[in-house]
């Protein structure tokens, strides 16, 4: 029986589910032309006005926004109520530039935590059960987000967030939660620590662990339920959308994420042209909010990379599933002219018998030539006292990379635990190159 | 008549091996022989020494990766010839030797000669027919 948290909305048919897209997207288009000057200018520098969308496929006509137009109007530019509306904001970390912002009104604090509940449903969580929220509170929408979502579907939050990670264990043992909320790598760095204190994740009482905030392969899922000892489910979820809970996996179907499409459309275009591409197609997905009051979006390029899936989901929902992300057209690494995702070697080093997963990339530039070498951990299960068994492993792995990507790279063997654990979004390439 | 090697995986950095043996010396443990296999990226460092169980979770609890395999130990005279007439026995047997190291024991009169064989049953079997004298494990670790 699958579990829903609102059923009807869940379960509308598309036809039903389109009108009121096409409603909320008509009169989410004339708002934003009217209050925010930097949304108004874009649409009239392309010659479309809020009537303009008479159907969804009209949203086409509307221009993409993308993070340097937060950051242009930084912090609050794009924010289209008066701040004494605005009960909360959060930013991203600004790692790779000024942060962007984003604001919430209390209506749009209880959507999110609605939707979140929807997706803590989606992974088979009630109001009995105790979530472990490893995610990080505080400017990143992960802890809060998560947080409030639990605690509006009435089930215990223990709000643990990052780090300390011998004490999460403790933890874990003593008020006993069932449900783990973290980012897939620092679930890793727990079962490390786990296993470095003697704790057996079978005395635990996690059942299913919602892990998202960074791609992540299929293989490190196997990885993480087997050493977990836990069913492993996606989240999808970016600040600049709403946060967590804007796409959730649901424990019946086999693959993808249902995207809550009754607060998000979603796209997927081709990166390079901006077309939108035909249903099934792989590409860059675009979201735009349907509902938000404080910080809507219109045409948000997400630089993940995904496919929508129309099928019927086994679970009953009729909500279209993305593809689990693998990789990000900011991640993606061009060596030698080829396009590689780090998730794509994480899934070869993964599906090697006894490699841990934890690794790096490294790739450097030598002359005129790009060079990529991807550190591997040795573990008791694939060391060995002579050199040639070693020497097999490392040629295997590369030729499988070779086989799946098309690069020839070199892998080298380190040391363990000489590789840096995750305390939240792991670090994994390192690019030399100055480019 | 298998002896317990301790094998540790290095890398290729400086102080590694520094590392290991400053460890084993501050839990009194001796080393008896050693060698170093090595790549142009990482090296395999092989000890036989007088505790085993103690050496391996010495080194695993400072982080090393490390593993025990069977070696045997030869005991030869240590004069001209004795590694060649043992390696002239492996030859007419076909066993075949994934790697070798030596050392001289304290008194002198006598060399050890350290095997690690794809097929050890072969190996002892093959030697002790030959003549060879092949030392037990505590005899190494009491030499």
């Amino acid at each position: 029986m699958t579990l829903y948290w609102e059923e009807e909305m869940e379960t509308l048919p598309r036809v039903g589910l389109e009108s009121i897209q096409l409603k909320r997207l008509q009169h989410l288009v004339a708002r934003v032309y009217k209050t925010v000057a930097p949304y108004r200018e874009k649409m009239d520098a392309a010659g479309v006005k809020p009537e303009d969308i008479q159907s969804l496929d009209d949203l086409a006509k509307l221009p993409f926004t993308v993070k340097e137009d937060l950051r242009e109007n930084y912090p609050f530019g794009l924010f289209t109520v008066p701040m004494d509306q605005v009960v909360r904001v959060h930013a991203s970390s600004g790692t790779t530039g000024k942060p962007t912002v984003v604001g919430y009104t209390k209506k749009d604090i209880e959507l999110w935590a609605n939707l979140m509940a929807r997706a803590l449903t989606l992974a088979g969580a009630t109001a009995r059960d105790m979530v472990h929220n490893a995610y990080g509170y505080g400017l990143f929408t992960g802890g809060l987000g998560a947080h409030y979502g639990t605690e509006r579907l009435g089930a215990t939050v223990i709000p643990v967030s990052g780090g300390n990670t011998k004490r999460q264990i403790t933890i874990m043992q003593d008020f006993k939660p069932t449900v783990l909320l973290a980012t897939p790598s620092y679930a890793l760095n727990l079962a490390e620590t786990m296993e470095t204190v003697g704790v057996d994740p079978k005395s635990l009482s996690l059942r299913v662990g919602v892990f998202g905030a960074e791609p992540w392969s299929e293989n490190m899922r196997d990885e993480v339920e087997r050493k977990l000892n836990i069913k492993a489910v996606d989240i999808y979820g970016l600040s600049e959308v709403m946060g967590p809970g804007v796409a959730m996996q649901c424990l019946e179907g086999e693959k993808g994420m249902h995207i809550f499409e009754d607060h998000f459309l979603p796209e997927i275009i081709d990166p390079d042209t901006g077309e939108v591409l035909p249903p099934g197609d792989k590409g860059e997905l675009v979201f735009t909010t349907l509902t938000k009051e404080a910080f809507p979006i219109i045409r948000y390029r997400t630089k993940d990379i995904s496919r929508l899936i129309y099928d019927t989901c086994k679970c009953g929902r009729t909500l279209v599933r993305m593809e689990k992300v693998t990789g990000r057209t900011d991640d993606m690494l061009i060596i030698r002219g080829v396009n590689v995702f780090p998730s794509q070697i994480e899934h070869v080093l993964m599906g090697t018998e006894g490699v841990e997963p934890h690794y790096r990339i490294v790739v450097n530039r030598e002359g005129n030539m790009d060079t990529m070498s991807v550190e591997v951990e040795v573990s008791d299960a694939i060391f060995s006292d002579e050199i040639k068994t070693l020497e097999n492993l490392t040629k295997r792995i590369q030729m499988d990379i070779k086989d799946m990507l098309g690069v020839t790279c070199k892998v080298k063997l380190v040391e363990p635990k000489t590789i840096q654990r995750s305390e939240g979004k792991a670090q994994r390439v390192i690019d030399n190159r100055n480019l | 008549m298998q002896v317990e090697q301790i094998a540790v995986f290095l890398e290729n950095k400086s102080g590694r091996l520094a590392e290991i043996t400053a460890r084993l010396a501050e839990e009194n443990i001796n080393i008896r022989a050693l060698s170093v296999a090595d790549t142009a990226d990482f090296g395999i460092l092989r000890l036989i020494v007088d505790n085993v169980e103690k050496a391996k979770s010495t080194l695993k609890s400072n982080g090393f990766t490390v593993g025990i395999t069977d070696v045997i130990a030869v005991e030869v005279a240590d004069k001209t010839g004795g590694l060649a007439g043992v390696l002239k026995t492996i030859e007419k047997e076909k066993l075949n030797v994934e790697y070798m190291y030596a050392f001289v024991n304290k008194t002198g009169e006598n060399a050890v000669l350290i095997f690690r064989f794809d097929n050890i049953d072969k190996a002892i079997e093959s030697l002790q027919r030959t003549g060879y004298t092949i030392l037990s494990d505590e005899q190494i670790r009491a030499l």
